[in-house]
């Protein structure tokens, strides 16, 4: 295990070490516990969404990821090292939603300060063309569009090559095709090893974008897994089929069954297991004409982190909950 | 070119915490470029000078030069410290802007910050000064040996560093552009307070003794000492204390300044 001793070992040991390591990090601000206990491992390469509500603690936790503030307990590195020294050695880049930029300076004066800052940086030049902001390098920023404005918060946050980027709802203001052209970026840069944390509202963003979407609620994590994993965690799938006197064949008896509905001809049986439900409908039953589907993301985000009271793990939510 | 990872070890932390010229020119070529900045920095000073300098009286003896060489001393103070409060200012500015939580996610270390800021300050202050200074000897009506004009320039200079402490402290209290709204119009009160527009012997006893204690008496004397050999101890006294209380309230605030911008 070389992952935490970064001097003198030889470069190729470097993929071993996570790009985060969050362990037991808990953040209190005076009475209010912002974060309860999180524990979260990112290894290099991967694309992850971070979802919650708001006050979830996602903002509190990305901030400790920045060094902006400090876990009341338990530790955060990043590539090995505490946050401010990842930072300092351009490692960490963050994209904000808003603001972050002097209205006075144009695109290019904006750039070159910035990477005047650091050690080592890419070529101005270079940035602005693969931002897609050249051609607007003498604007000022006041006199820049939403969407100009948050490509170049994009350059500044590549202009080291950061081995992480965080970014704060990145698309906002985008539209479908600059959404979909700035995914693909992300996508090619992530192959190249660069690790992607991104908190987002869009869930389908989420879903379709990110390998892996860990969703927080109440100060921890409630679920962690594929979009698809994190969906039938929530609410398991749908089983539709038409069947006439539903009622009579014992279908709520079944194991891993939550409920049933039955409407006219109509059969809806929510559970964790649809196969051996589908399997029992089509084998006993008469059923015909099935399809089995899953809930949105939307109804797994709200399922999960609708509990308001204690923060419950993902299986207590589900189990008791017959919808 | 997809195995390619990121290797940590390779990576340098930048030399004296970030501290650059970049950035120095781009933040001098922002000021200049700011027309309010310019009007109420170089041109209104210069413009007072030209008004009050010419003034009945004005080749009076006074020191070591004659009453053009006090007023344009005590012009070129004033210049200097709206300056340096204004550039003061623009840290409240930015961190409102979120400049300052963008700068905290890169290597720039906050005292190279802030040295940063200080240099401009001075800069920009050096440049009212100067301004002044130069409108004077062409209007050819100040007189005082060369080395007085020399010594009482920097003198004045370092004294500005009061009011760039000043301007952090009213950007943080009063965020937004608001500041300088407030600090224009105050430091024009302050300034005939403390004497610098125009002699405290002119004043009243009760106007008199209330100006020995505002923070622009004690500067203004320390900046004509040169011209008028004359310091009372309060006058030390006073420019140090406001110093200090200038520098711990913009500490103070800075400090308080936990919320996510």
């Amino acid at each position: 295990m070389t992952q935490t001793s970064l001097s003198g070992t030889a470069g190729s040991d470097a993929r071993l070490v996570p790009a985060v390591q969050i362990s037991g990090v808990t953040k209190d601000f005076g009475e209010v516990h912002a974060v309860r206990g999180i524990d979260l491992t990112l290894e290099q390469g991967e694309i992850v969404a971070f979802l919650g509500p708001n006050g979830a603690g996602k903002t509190t936790t990305i901030d400790m990821l920045l060094g902006l503030s400090h876990p009341t307990t338990g530790s955060i590195e990043v590539l090995g090292l505490q946050p401010r020294q990842a930072i300092s050695r351009g490692l960490v880049s963050a994209v904000m939603q808003t603001g972050g930029l002097l209205k006075d300076l144009t695109v290019r004066e904006t750039v070159t300060y910035t990477a005047s800052l650091f050690a080592h940086t890419a070529p101005v030049d270079d940035v602005l063309r693969t931002a897609g902001i050249e051609s607007i390098a003498d604007r000022k920023v006041a006199k820049c569009s939403g969407g100009e404005q948050q490509r170049l918060r994009f350059a500044m946050a590549l202009l080291p090559d950061p081995a992480l980027l965080l970014l704060d709802e990145p698309t906002t203001g985008m539209d479908v095709e600059g959404r979909r052209a700035f995914w693909s970026a992300i996508r090619a840069d992530a192959e190249q090893g660069r690790t992607v944390l991104f908190a987002t509202h869009y869930l389908e963003e989420a879903d379709q974008y990110a390998d892996r979407i860990v969703l927080i609620s109440h100060g921890r994590i409630v679920a962690d897994g594929t979009g698809s994993q994190v969906k039938a965690l929530a609410a398991g799938r749908t089983v539709r089929a038409t069947l006439p006197d539903a009622e009579t064949y014992g279908l709520a008896e079944l194991p891993g069954v939550d409920s049933v509905d039955v409407r006219g001809e109509a059969v809806y049986v929510h559970a964790k297991d649809t196969d051996t439900v589908a399997r029992h409908l089509l084998t006993q039953t008469p059923a015909h004409d099935l399809e089995i589907t899953a809930r949105g993301l939307e109804d797994a985000f709200l399922s999960l982190t609708g509990d308001q009271d204690d923060a419950a793990t993902y299986t207590d939510s589900i189990e008791g909950t017959p919808r | 070119m997809t195995t390619q990872t990121i290797d940590p070890t390779q990576r340098r932390v930048p030399s004296l915490g970030g501290f650059n010229l970049t950035v120095l020119g781009i933040e001098l070529r922002r000021m200049l470029r700011n027309r309010r900045t310019i009007i109420f920095t170089l041109v209104l000073p210069a413009a007072l000078l030209l008004s009050f300098g010419g003034q009945q009286g004005w080749d009076d003896k006074s020191g070591s030069g004659n009453v053009a060489a006090y007023i344009l001393v005590s012009m070129a103070l004033y210049g200097a410290a709206l300056t340096a409060a204004a550039g003061g200012a623009m840290v409240a500015v930015e961190r409102s802007l979120g400049w300052s939580r963008q700068l905290r996610l890169t290597p720039l270390n906050p005292v190279a910050y802030i040295l940063m800021k200080a240099i401009v300050a001075l800069t920009m202050g050096a440049l009212a000064i100067a301004a002044v200074n130069i409108v004077g000897m062409l209007m050819g009506k100040a007189e005082m040996p060369t080395h007085v004009w020399i010594v009482s320039a920097i003198v004045t200079l370092f004294c500005t560093l009061t009011f760039a402490a000043l301007g952090v402290f009213v950007g943080y209290v009063v965020p937004g552009e608001n500041a300088m709204q407030i600090l224009g119009p105050g430091l024009a009160l302050l300034s005939f307070l403390g004497g610098v527009f125009i002699p405290l012997s002119q004043y009243s006893d009760t106007v008199r003794h209330i100006a020995y204690w505002s923070p622009m008496y004690g500067v203004s004397e320390i900046a004509r000492a040169p011209l008028t050999h004359e310091l009372p101890w309060f006058a030390v006294v006073n420019a140090v204390v406001w110093f200090g209380l200038f520098v711990a309230g913009a500490a103070w605030r800075m400090s308080k300044d936990t919320a996510r911008v």
